[in-house]
């Protein structure tokens, strides 16, 4: 469990590091490295060259702006998780969050590293394409604004070009009168869920006027439904049921050694139906407050 | 003597050390050792038609790479069989390296010798190993089907043949009013220690000396196994286990190949050389237990008495037996627990497959024993409609029986002889811990909530302290510290702690001042291993022995010094005195005086020299004594000791979700008496984490190519800290043994034995639907409730 020789590279601008990765392109960019060191351990992945960005300057942020959340390349999942600003804005960033992993991987890994790293067993993809957020790259033409719903193209891959650093992630705001929930069921605390649900609701009066659902660990790319026109207002159990039948049929869980496809399949209807109807009841508590 | 060690809950005076991460492993010694990696074959079963090495030749940083042509003697023969059997018709071992044909994935090809590990890895890529495929055997059914062979010459895939019987039980059977048939499985898991295996060698020219350290169980062992492969006379070769990272069964197997290349490599290149084992490699070219299929009839009374049990079992040994049949050997005679079936018969196979070897893994077999006998219990009780506790009652060996002879042969060749117990109280103490009494209220108040529970209960009687025998020295030091040393392994069991509480009490000498050395050849040459849940009863037995010797000796030899009678000496914090007065010597003292001297040191020593000491008329050392404060002794027990326990757990299962929660855990043990109930309770906690690992979370996902996909521990599920039950109610009976000196039982497995039956039983009780299989997950449990109608519709 060495890694196969490979040269490293630390620059100290961006202009450097896209340089060193528009030179090789068998580079790698390492961040927090929790994905990608034990790959290069088990020789699962040789990159001829690692472009270790934690000298950048200007990425280690978490910055509130006026519509949402402004996460840093170089920002650690333990520090986002924390930072009660982040949990003001949108709530559902440190819900999912504290199931990313463990404590120990949470303070070395990047969340922008998982959102590139692009699993769709991992939590953040799936919240920011549920949120509608986007992903700020830089490359040899300058940057440019990936939206969420473009980002994931196939199991662990990203529309990232190879040439190009992810700079910073925008989770937006919670709007008014919207609640958010998130439950996801793993094996063992902290492992990769066999699946997770998260739910974004938004009510008037006690009427669903808007509902979104997305779904990790049962599709190849994190999935976002649309629940607004199955709920139809309501969070009873027949329009709860009526969400999870639209949520299936977009779904395409497969059966590995820990869960049959049925069984995911399963969970994910049992879950649809609680973070929905979580949701619901923080969007209700929200709007009275 | 002022405070009695024995009993005391003394704080283990090895974690300060280990926990802060100052142990000292094999992997910390030696940091300039060369390193070897070993090519591990890709798949389970082919013939090797051609191994290419030059392209690793001029790889810049390798020392050597070798295939089996550059093994010669004994190193090219196959490793040893280390207990023969004379059942064991056709046990097959591996060879160091392999030679002409693999036989499971990860069985070591070549060996390369690098600067450093990464080189060694690098180099192994290089390799060019032709292969021609055969088909694989994967998993017990494919083995007793035996369509293909994983050896050519060993017919059925069957190394072994085994059969006991204690009465007629199938005609006990037939004359039953009730009988049942019962299939039982378990899936197989592993020790997973936290350090894996490893090595390190250094051969010393000059002195034609080798010293080994190895990461064992058995430092003897290992010492007798690399001077018969090398050639070498015992009297050569030092085997030193520094600090281990956990064994629980793995490392009493050797030798490893590494165990054996690593010396040889030393002694080849004159230079030290390291192996450390990775976890990949571990998982493919350790070894795993547990997997059996079994097949239970039993015909049983009214009131649910057993009056006849058959037991046919199937056992996968995996591609070689380098450990004989103890495993299935403790499973066909474990089975029993604390019960006197009327009459017994037992008979398995010992079956060959393309996996990695099987061998014993805590608890080695019991697990097993237990979920089939405690199975059969609960499907009695179910049969009956009556109490399954009480079921178990009426079924045990009572406390007036004891000596109860089982009528069979144990896994040490010696009588199935249960030497004390008391099961009743147990049961009783158990149903107290967990309320077993009015366990329907709680139900019923968890089912207004919506909730499924249930609860489950497991007995197990396990036998410990095997021989044959394990050996001490004691050293009174003439600073009065006292050095202890046997020659058992040390691999986290706090044998620091409580073997020094032992000579404390004994002695008479301050707990402080006591240093035990484990597991080093040059310090105690004759020793067995730790295994067996042996340590504390053999172990501790001999030092209380060899203390006891040297005590004899010290007050010899301070009567003398005092002018007193030895009767009216006593030993307190190392100062011997003659009871009620001031005369008194310090055991330092005493020390100095055992040893005359013609020369002295310092000035305690003064006293020790020839014109202060002796009767001049006499030899200053008795024709029948030896200089220096010492004593040695063995223990050697007639049979094994055994220990029982039962333990009762409360299950949750998530009506939507089939996850499976621990509500309660409870254990009560019985391991005679207690040396440090803070140690017992360790070992119980340990063990009841692996039990919840192997009844809830682990197996090996072989697929039918023989690939293991789960090696990793991403994959291989080992539960967390947050898996386990945050609280053990632990309570403790002390049955104590009349087989040593200290009526000791072993209690290091005993915590993993009954968790995959207790857990069957309460996730049973709590889904009224059978649970014949374990482990079992959340999945599984979903698809069970799919396959019973009746409760699928209850659970909407």
């Amino acid at each position: 469990m060495k890694p196969a020789p490979f040269d490293y590279v630390r620059p100290g601008t961006l202009e450097e590091a896209l340089q060193a990765l528009a030179g090789h392109p068998e580079a790698k960019v390492l961040a927090g490295g929790q994905s990608l060191v034990p790959l290069l351990s088990m020789r699962l992945a040789a990159p001829a060259v690692l472009v270790d960005i934690n000298d950048l300057p200007d990425l280690d942020h978490v910055r509130v702006v006026a519509d949402g959340v402004r996460i840093g390349a170089l920002a650690r999942h333990a520090a986002v998780l924390r930072d009660p600003d982040v949990a003001r804005v949108q709530p559902l960033v440190p819900l999912a969050l504290a199931n990313v992993a463990h404590a120990t991987i949470r303070n070395r890994g990047t969340t922008v590293g998982s959102l590139v790293h692009a699993d769709a067993a991992a939590e953040m993809p799936m919240v920011l394409r549920l949120l509608e957020g986007s992903l700020d790259v830089a490359g040899p033409g300058g940057r440019r604004t990936i939206p969420a719903d473009e980002l994931y193209v196939g199991p662990l891959e990203s529309s990232l070009h190879h040439d190009e650093i992810a700079v910073e992630a925008f989770f937006p705001a919670l709007p008014g009168g919207s609640g958010v929930a998130f439950e996801e069921i793993a094996r063992r605390h902290g492992d990769y869920a066999m699946c997770g649900v998260a739910a974004v609701v938004a009510v008037e009066g006690d009427r669903v006027v808007k509902a979104s659902a997305g779904y990790l660990s049962v599709s190849d790319i994190p999935t976002v439904v649309d629940l607004t026109e199955a709920l139809d207002g309501s969070v009873d159990d027949t329009a709860l049921a009526a969400a999870a039948d639209v949520a299936l049929e977009q779904l395409d869980p497969e059966t590995d050694i820990h869960a049959t496809a049925d069984y995911r399949a399963h969970l994910a209807r049992v879950l649809t139906a609680r973070v929905v109807t979580a949701a619901y009841e923080n969007a209700r508590e929200e709007q009275q407050s | 003597m002022t405070t009695k060690m024995m009993g005391a809950k003394v704080q283990r005076v090895e974690d300060d050390r280990l926990v802060r991460g100052t142990g000292r492993y094999v992997d910390d010694v030696a940091p300039d050792a060369l390193h070897a990696a070993v090519l591990r074959s890709p798949h389970a079963h082919a013939r090797i038609v051609s191994i290419d090495v030059d392209a690793v030749l001029d790889v810049e940083g390798v020392h050597a790479v070798w295939t089996h042509e550059d093994l010669e003697g004994a190193m090219a023969e196959p490793l040893p069989l280390l207990i023969p059997h004379p059942t064991l018709t056709h046990g097959r071992t591996q060879y160091a390296l392999a030679k002409d044909e693999v036989n499971h994935v990860g069985e070591a090809i070549a060996f390369v010798v690098a600067d450093d590990r990464y080189v060694a890895e690098d180099a192994l890529a290089r390799i060019v190993v032709e292969y021609e495929l055969l088909p694989a055997v994967v998993g017990i059914e494919a083995a007793r089907t035996a369509t293909h062979l994983v050896h050519d010459d060993v017919p059925g895939n069957v190394a072994a043949r085994m059969e006991q019987s204690n009465g007629d039980a199938a005609a006990a059977i037939a004359a039953a009013p009730h009988t049942l048939s019962l299939d039982l499985k378990i899936e197989r898991s592993a020790c997973m220690p936290m350090e894996g295996r490893g090595t390190v060698a250094r051969w010393d020219p000059d002195q034609n000396r080798l010293q080994v350290w190895t990461s064992t169980q058995t430092s003897t062992g290992v010492r007798a196994a690399v001077a018969a492969k090398l050639g070498l006379d015992l009297g050569q070769v030092d085997v030193i286990t520094p600090d281990v990272g956990g064994g629980f069964g793995v490392k009493i197997v050797h030798p490893w190949p590494e165990e054996l290349l690593v010396p040889l490599a030393a002694q080849r290149l004159g230079r030290a050389v390291k192996f450390t084992e990775d976890r990949r490699e571990h998982f493919i070219s350790s070894a795993h237990e547990r997997a059996q299929m079994h097949h239970v009839e039993v015909g049983f009374d009214d009131e649910g008495r057993v009056l006849g049990l058959d037991v046919r079992f199937w056992h996968d040994h995996g591609a070689y037996t380098p450990y004989g049949l103890i495993v299935p050997i403790i499973t066909s005679t474990q089975l029993l627990g604390p019960y006197k079936p009327g009459a017994y018969h037992v008979q398995f196979d010992s079956l060959y497959t393309n996996t990695v070897i099987v061998t014993p893994y805590r608890g080695a077999g019991r697990p097993q024993g237990c979920f089939v006998m405690e199975r059969t219990m609960d499907a009695i009780a179910a049969e009956l409609g009556k109490d399954r506790a009480d079921v178990r009652a009426v079924n045990f060996i009572q406390p007036d029986e004891f000596p109860y002879d089982q009528g069979l042969i144990f896994q040490d060749g010696r009588e199935l002889k249960y030497d004390s117990g008391d099961y009743p109280a147990m049961l009783a103490k158990i149903k107290e811990l967990v309320d077993w009494d009015h366990f329907e209220d709680f139900r019923a108040a968890k089912a207004a909530e919506g909730k499924r529970v249930g609860l489950g209960l497991a007995c197990y009687v396990e036998g410990t302290g095997v021989g044959p025998y394990e050996g001490a020295h004691v050293h009174i030091e003439t600073s009065g510290k006292v050095k202890v040393a046997t020659g058992l392994t040390s691999q986290g069991q706090g044998h620091q702690t409580a073997f020094a509480q032992i000579v404390a009490d004994e002695l008479g000498v301050r707990f402080e001042d006591v240093e035990i050395t484990t597991g080093d050849t040059r310090r105690m040459p004759y020793a067995v291993g730790t295994f067996a849940s042996r340590a504390a009863v053999m172990s501790g037995s001999a030092i209380h022995l060899a203390a006891k010797r040297t005590k004899e000796k010290a007050l010899r030899i301070a009567a003398d010094a005092l002018e007193a009678d030895v009767d009216d000496l006593e030993i307190v914090d190392g100062v011997v005195s003659v009871k009620g007065t001031d005369s008194s010597i310090p055991l330092g003292t005493v020390a100095v005086l055992s040893n005359p001297l013609r020369y002295a040191f310092d000035e305690a020593s003064k006293a020790a020299t020839q014109f202060n000491v002796g009767d001049p008329t006499k030899p200053p050392v008795a024709e029948d004594d030896e200089p220096g404060l010492e004593g040695k002794d063995f223990y050697s027990p007639p049979r094994s000791t055994f220990a029982s326990g039962m333990h009762a757990v409360i299950v949750e299962t998530d009506v939507e979700t089939a996850e499976i929660r621990i509500l309660k855990y409870a254990v009560v043990h019985d391991c005679g008496h207690l040396i440090n109930p803070m140690i017992v309770e360790g070992q119980i906690h340990g063990g009841v984490a692996q039990g919840v690992g192997g009844a809830l979370y682990e197996r090996m996902a072989y697929d039918e190519s023989g690939q293991l996909l789960n090696a990793s521990f991403m994959d291989f599920l080992m539960p967390y800290v947050t898996e386990v039950p945050a609280s053990i109610e632990i309570d403790h009976l002390e049955t104590p043994s009349p087989l040593n000196p200290l009526g000791i039982k072993g209690a290091g497995e005993a915590g993993v034995i009954p968790g995959s039956a207790a857990f069957a039983a309460a996730i049973e009780d709590a889904e009224r639907l059978p649970i014949t299989a374990m482990p079992i997950s959340p999945s599984e449990l979903f698809a069970l409730r799919a396959t019973h109608a009746p409760h699928a519709q209850e659970s909407k």
